[in-house]
């Protein structure tokens, strides 16, 4: 494919708001993982929560799309100049020639479940002024951004649970290919909420304790809520402090809904592909920003995957016990995470991982270190064998 | 963009497959709207097919149509699945399971709630490892659908199944988004004409605030008016037609389509 620059890049999760909190904690190896005060639930289970979320509110104008996800969206567009960034591409390139594909797995799905506590007894009836298009419908999103930011070309939300974000990489690379725009709005947010707390308890995959990804004592994820956006933009390739988008590589497992195959063979495809589509091969890759949602299985398939493609050398991790498993948008914040990496030479280390897993294979990154990194190849995984890689890298 | 459609799967009240729909969109024959009965899929795996719900069934049904049509094997092409609200019927229990004080979730309705729950059952079915996608875009998500997938078709240089599908919720949820009916439509795009080409679609986007065609059938323009997916009926009549045609899919959420219909 032909390489898109990340020309702004804007991020919030429960290490921080902004570039600079994020590397910080990235650096400092701190974690946003506490033990889970979410509303009313009652799991023992830790959550990467952004307590903000609570007091903050939409300007007046935006009340319909009133939120959890469309606040943390919100917040994440305040971050780091982006908003301003895209408005001024806007006026650049003219509204509609820029799109809009973000990543969502659960939308605004939190306004629906308190309207469904406030049905009226009698009726059935939800409460009035719950808007469902601008806020549980899954393109409500997309809808909100393209309003916040007066975005008029192709707009989108995709939704391929927790490889969401990633693949409107892919999506975007496309559209941009095909001429239907020249540059786009990349992205996602997921927040927290009953459905997808309680549903991962369903499946005993949430952890106790904090998650512990590639640990020989790990025992499930940690959810997480997070945003990040990025402006992809075909800029000349000779702008030796910008990263970009290398190639995108995407699969299906064709195996389980809610577990991996095994082996990982749809994963080391995903790679295959993302390699292909960069014109790279295993060695030219620095760091692996892995999945690595700390389930037993989940880990198992994916080193599988990587030391069948990569054997031993490069440094691998997963940054999920910084941010936890923040789902519909992990791939876009872990691009954006694989992108600082990048900026900065500094390899993520890996926050409540102690006891690496014997059996796993390879260079697992248990503390951040300073390293120069060129290229990253980063993982995203999700429910229906879903599976997308990136590569981001500097030009040469 | 232009792309060539080499099958189309249809599923609707009065539309049961394109044989039988093909000559009422083309308007030679009356539109009777039946209520659509989903017949069991074969392509599923026994314990798949205990698990699927409706809106899984209607998007593999559809799927499963237009890619036999082209004489295809399913498990060959990438998708592109698109629906404004997904399987609605999983989501209410769920949140009508979360308004009682146990809240327990059963583990299977959860994972079928994603919105990409078809494309992964679709891919156990086929046991395809190609690329798929689900996107939603409201009342529009048809046309996202159509605009991502031609985007790949061109730019990828290779032939992909979209498939759109929309349900009714249950109450109270459609009180508040009333979808009237089921309806799922599948079409078979191709880079290039192929000996099946039953038309060709040269399609442009961002064309805000064009009035989308209605249907001539007042029933049929119920349905579209209805159903998010439905608003492919107007672009699958003039397939069916075999005439040339300029379609204008309207611009709920950002995304807007211009096609150019041109018989195959």
């Amino acid at each position: 494919m032909q390489p898109l620059a990340l020309s702004h890049m804007c991020i919030v999760s429960s290490v921080g708001f902004g570039q600079d909190a994020t590397v910080s904690a990235l650096e400092s190896g701190r974690s946003g993982l506490r033990p889970c005060r979410f509303e009313s639930i009652d799991l023992p289970t830790w959550t990467g929560e952004i307590e903000a979320l609570d007091n903050i509110r939409l300007p007046a104008a935006y009340a319909p799309f009133e939120c959890r996800n469309n606040r943390l969206a919100e917040i994440a567009l305040a971050q780091d100049g982006f908003a301003d960034a895209v408005r001024a591409a806007v006026e650049r390139y003219g509204a509609d020639r820029i799109g809009l594909f973000l990543g969502t797995s659960t939308s605004g799905i939190a306004q629906t479940e308190h309207a469904f506590r406030a049905r009226d007894k009698l009726t059935g009836n939800l409460p009035d002024g719950f808007h469902y298009e601008q806020t549980h419908n899954t393109g409500s999103l997309a809808a909100f951004m393209r309003a916040r930011l007066g975005i008029m070309g192709p707009a989108f939300v995709v939704s391929c649970a927790c490889a969401s974000s990633a693949k409107a990489f892919g999506n975007a690379s496309r559209m941009i290919a095909s001429g239907l725009c020249d540059a786009a709005v990349v992205g996602g947010a997921d927040s927290l909420c009953l459905t997808t707390l309680y549903g991962f308890h369903s499946l005993n995959l949430n952890s106790p304790g904090p998650c512990r990804p590639f640990d020989a004592h790990r025992d499930g994820i940690s959810i997480g809520e997070a945003a990040g956006f990025v402006l992809l933009e075909r800029t000349p390739r000779d702008d030796a402090d910008r990263v970009y988008l290398l190639g995108v590589g995407e699969s299906n497992d064709a195996h389980h809904m809610s577990s991996p195959h095994p082996e990982g063979a749809g994963a080391r495809l995903a790679m295959e592909r993302a390699l292909g589509s960069a014109g790279l091969r295993p060695r030219d890759i620095d760091y692996i920003n892995l999945h690595g949602t700390a389930t037993r299985v989940g880990d198992v398939a994916e080193d599988n995957a990587v030391f069948g493609l990569f054997g031993e050398a490069p440094a691998r991790g997963s940054t999920k016990g910084h941010t936890g498993h923040t789902l519909g948008a992990a791939g876009v914040i872990e691009a954006i995470i694989s992108a600082l990496a990048i900026r900065d030479g500094l390899l993520p280390g890996s926050p409540h991982t102690e006891t690496i897993d014997p059996a796993f294979r390879g260079r697992y990154q248990v503390a951040s270190e300073r390293a120069k990194i060129d290229r990253v190849l980063s993982n995203s995984f999700g429910f229906g064998g879903s599976n997308c890689s990136l590569v981001l890298g500097r030009a040469h | 963009m232009r792309v060539y459609v080499e099958g189309v799967g249809i599923a609707g009240p009065g539309l049961d497959g394109w044989p039988a729909a093909r000559p009422v969109l083309a308007g030679l024959a009356p539109y009777e709207p039946a209520p659509f009965v989903p017949r069991p899929i074969a392509l599923l795996p026994p314990a798949e097919r205990r698990r699927a719900g409706a809106a899984i069934r209607l998007a593999i049904a559809v799927g499963s149509e237009a890619l036999a049509q082209a004489g295809r094997d399913p498990a060959t092409t990438a998708m592109v699945f698109t629906s404004s609200s997904g399987d609605g019927e999983t989501v209410h229990e769920i949140l009508c399971v979360l308004a009682t004080e146990t809240r327990e979730v059963s583990p299977t309705r959860f994972h079928n709630s994603v919105h990409n729950a078809p494309a992964g059952y679709w891919a156990v079915a086929t046991g395809s490892c190609e690329p798929s996608t689900s996107l939603c875009a409201f009342d529009a998500s048809f046309s996202a659908g159509l605009l991502d997938a031609a985007a790949q078709a061109t730019v990828d240089d290779r032939p992909i199944t979209l498939v759109a599908y929309d349900l009714p919720y249950p109450e109270p949820l459609h009180q508040v988004r009333p979808i009237e009916d089921l309806f799922a439509v599948a079409l078979v795009l191709t880079p290039q004409p192929t000996a099946r080409t039953c038309a060709a679609l040269t399609i442009t986007a961002g064309q805000s605030g064009v009035a989308a065609a209605p249907m001539r059938d007042a029933g049929l323009e119920r349905l579209r008016i209805g159903n998010p997916a439905a608003r492919a009926l107007p672009l699958l009549a003039a397939i069916a037609a075999g005439r040339s045609a300029t379609i204008c899919l309207e611009a709920a959420a950002g995304t807007a389509a211009k096609i150019l219909v041109e018989p195959g």
